[in-house]
């Protein structure tokens, strides 16, 4: 990158900088947006842009009243609970039955693997309203529409893709070996699970974690239309906010937002680190 | 160089043959993968397979009309129309019973909404009728039994005679309807044995005894009210129906109720393909029905142009990260996955601030003089508002399946391109994008898949020229509550997202798919 051969010719320097140049607007389209929410979620006005005062940087020009709003307004604190009430079991439902079945999966005589793998990985692929249509119409019949649990089973549901995919990913790498070791060595299946197993898997396990966890927290087609207005989350609040009277708090709702994706990235980019290095010590 | 010769298979520790010993050991495994699978399976069946399934069934199910109205449906399935211009008394009697239950249970308006997706005004007709169903003339029946003999206006006579299986045998019709009439009051806490007898039931009662040829073995007060039923002053239940609106005496509102009387109907599909199923046979519906068709083509149109602008604006990204040190690509991959982590409301969010006439990026156009103050543009609620919007949340799922095919193209393979003598653009074009075609493949595939069941984005900056299939189907769950089309529009958006996995599971593999 920082050195050009010396043969090129101005054509070719040209492209090479232009090339750059359009990279670098794509990469502003991408990250932009969201940057751009942060400053404006501090307006001292109830605007949407840039008022003359944020520009000239006067401190008179920001103020921290939507946050303020988000922290008192009833409704967006009832929302915040429900969230925090909701992700977190969805997340435990999908880890704790995926790892299982990923475990399964991962064992050398599985009958009907593909098809069973189609199965649990279809939450993923069916598009969320048809989901959401779905559980709308057969949750209301089982009397689990409008009912906590009916949210956190669909979204565990949701989740569960997820966690497969990761734990899958995670034991293709994973030596049998130490299993046969620690059964030789007299460990039972439940210790060799907790003591050998789960160690290795764990980068695995929680990146599902992660994925699970956002998934129902960032998830709002399905809560809906199964959920009822008791289990109103952040993002139907948001939703709702959006569609209805579009009020600035939501910009200091989603700067929060993109706060928690911040600290997620970088807790799923050090489990990854650490997968590789554990994957590095043990051979295939 | 042991001294017996083991004949025979050869034998595991315990003494089985090792051949049996290992199909054993080898199922045992299998079980063991199969009990750890079983409980995920169990539980996505539940929370997902089934409610797929419904909605599904849903789609093609149609048990209301007889449910609602089962001796009406019963009855008109003789009716041929060519024969007679209008159902004969018969029918009107049994709907006459059913319409009565019917208002009881207040489930007519749901039949009538129903009926009125096929044949416009059918929902009023039956919420008229309902309100005057109850005060039709039939009472001069009640007054002639119980001129005949008191006992019949005893609830209790009745419960004692539809105790008796030959007196059941003898009137039909008035079995059927006192057991409905009795499910009903059971429902509701009460004891038919205690309620008034109705009008509909004497209505009944009526007509099973003059069709009645033989009182062999029924109760006497049954041979007697035979006796005296032909000398009953009568009144039309047809002539009631007509007199309450003249709509029952047209002939597609009774064509439309037979056409819909089966258990199951494809009306909801074609419906959801702007066909009818009317009293003619299928036919395409008026100019200003006819929206699925460009509605599923307004989808089509648009997830193809987010999937090319993902490609447009994805592919040169994503060869730029490709070919840069490990340590630069890395620290310009987090451009690519905050979006990618962040919250889609928030991103929407942002669209809907960024895109408004008085939002950042018209501010940022006046400034530059670009575009006029007066004519600032209209990016939000239309087609430029959904498409921008979409492109941006969709873009990292098209950066990394590209990434991570580009990867894996060996650098060398256009530099031994140049040194033959390539100029920039050949090597490029005829050794490099060949071998990047599989990551398009996958990233486009996969974008479509997303958007073209894409609900919330549309919802909210899409107006109504940028809105999707989902969109409608949401409407009609939640607002115009015909579940059934939107479960057949459902039907048809899902099989439309199978095919394409499958083509996508064909390309790439399911087990390929990778996260983050």
């Amino acid at each position: 990158m920082s050195t050009l051969p010396p043969y090129l010719t101005t054509g070719q320097i040209a492209w090479h900088y232009g090339f750059r140049v359009i990279c670098a607007l794509i990469f502003f389209f991408l990250i932009a947006p969201i940057i751009v929410i942060i400053p404006l979620s501090f307006n001292a006005e109830n605007f949407f842009t840039f008022t003359p005062k944020m520009l000239a940087l006067d401190p008179a020009g920001y103020s921290l009243k939507h946050y303020e709003d988000f922290f008192t307004n009833t409704n967006w604190q009832a929302a915040l609970y429900n969230s925090v009430r909701i992700a977190p079991v969805a997340t435990i439902l999908s880890v704790s039955f995926g790892t299982l079945a990923a475990i399964g999966l991962s064992q050398s005589h599985v009958p009907f693997r593909s098809t069973i793998m189609a199965i649990l990985i279809s939450p993923m692929i069916v598009p969320l309203i048809i989901s959401a249509a779905g559980m709308y119409f057969f949750y209301s019949r089982i009397g689990l529409q409008g009912s906590y649990w009916g949210v956190v089973l669909a979204h565990a549901a949701l989740g569960i893709p997820f966690v497969i995919i990761t734990v899958t990913a995670t034991l293709v790498g994973f030596d049998r070996s130490l299993v046969r070791a620690a059964a030789n060595l007299g460990a039972n299946p439940v210790t060799t699970f907790f003591k050998v197993q789960l160690p290795l898997i764990i980068p695995g396990v929680v990146s599902g974690a992660l994925f699970a966890f956002i998934t129902s927290f960032d998830e709002v087609v399905v809560v809906l239309f199964v959920g009822s207005a008791g289990q109103k989350t952040l993002p139907w609040q948001m939703f709702i906010g959006l569609r209805e009277q579009i009020s600035p708090t939501i910009l200091a709702v989603a700067t929060i937002l993109i706060g928690i994706s911040i600290v997620l990235l970088t807790t799923l980019e050090l489990m990854r680190r650490r997968s590789e290095r554990l994957r590095g010590m043990t051979p295939g | 160089m042991s001294d017996t010769i083991q004949s025979g298979p050869v034998l595991a520790a315990d003494g089985t043959p090792l051949k049996r010993s290992l199909q054993r050991a080898l199922r045992r495994q299998k079980m063991r993968a199969l009990l750890l699978i079983a409980p995920l399976l169990a539980f996505i069946l539940i929370t997902f397979i089934l409610p797929i399934g419904d909605m599904l069934f849903r789609s093609v199910e149609n048990e209301i009309v007889s449910e609602t109205i089962p001796e009406t449906v019963d009855r008109l399935a003789d009716w041929n129309p060519d024969v007679s211009a209008l159902p004969d008394e018969n029918v009107f009697n049994a709907f006459y019973v059913d319409m009565f239950l019917a208002q009881e249970k207040k489930e007519h308006t749901r039949l009538g909404t129903r009926l009125n997706y096929e044949l416009t005004g059918v929902s009023s007709l039956f919420r008229k009728t309902g309100r005057r169903v109850t005060r039709f003339d039939t009472d001069i029946y009640a007054k002639q039994f119980i001129a005949l003999d008191p006992a019949w206006k005893d609830p209790q006579t009745w419960s004692a005679l539809f105790d008796v299986s030959s007196n059941r045998r003898a009137l039909p019709f008035t079995t059927r309807s006192w057991d409905r009439w009795g499910n009903y009051l059971r429902g509701e806490g009460k004891n038919p044995g205690e309620e008034d007898i109705e009008d509909f039931l004497f209505s009944a009662l009526h007509e099973d005894l003059t069709r009645l040829e033989s009182t062999d073995g029924v109760d006497p007060l049954i041979a007697a009210a035979t006796q005296a039923v032909g000398g009953f002053e009568t009144v039309s239940v047809r002539d009631q129906f007509l007199d309450i609106d003249k709509d029952w005496g047209r002939q597609d509102v009774w064509r439309i109720i037979q056409v819909y009387s089966p258990p199951f109907t494809t009306g909801y599909f074609l419906n959801s393909v702007d066909l009818q199923l009317g009293v003619d046979g299928i036919k395409t519906r008026s100019e200003d029905q006819r929206i699925y068709i460009v509605l599923f083509g307004r989808t089509m149109f648009m997830s193809l142009m987010i999937t090319f602008s993902c490609l447009l604006l994805g592919y040169p990204v994503a060869f730029l990260l490709s070919n840069l040190p490990l340590r630069t690509s890395n620290m310009l991959m987090i451009l690519v996955l905050l979006p990618f982590w962040t919250s889609l409301l928030v991103r929407t969010s942002a669209w809907k601030v960024l895109l408004q006439q008085q939002g950042v990026i018209n501010d940022v156009l006046v400034w530059l003089r670009i575009v006029d103050d007066a004519n600032r543009l209209i990016l939000i609620n239309n087609q430029t508002g959904t498409i921008i919007a979409m492109t941006h949340i969709l873009l990292p799922f098209m950066i990394l399946p590209l990434y991570s095919v580009m990867k894996t193209i060996p650098p060398s393979y256009v530099r031994a391109a140049k040194s033959l003598g390539a100029t920039d653009w050949t090597a490029f074009w005829r050794v490099y994008f060949p071998q990047s075609v599989p990551g398009i493949g996958a990233g486009a595939i996969l974008v479509f898949i997303l958007s073209i069941g894409y609900y919330i984005t549309p919802e909210l900056v899409g107006g109504t020229t940028g809105v999707f299939i989902s969109n409608r189907i949401a409407y009609h769950i939640s607002s115009s509550l015909n579940w059934g089309l939107a479960a057949a529009l459902g039907s048809i958006l899902l099989i439309l997202v199978l095919a394409l996995y499958w083509v996508y599971d064909k390309i790439v593999g399911i087990d390929n798919v990778k996260l983050g």
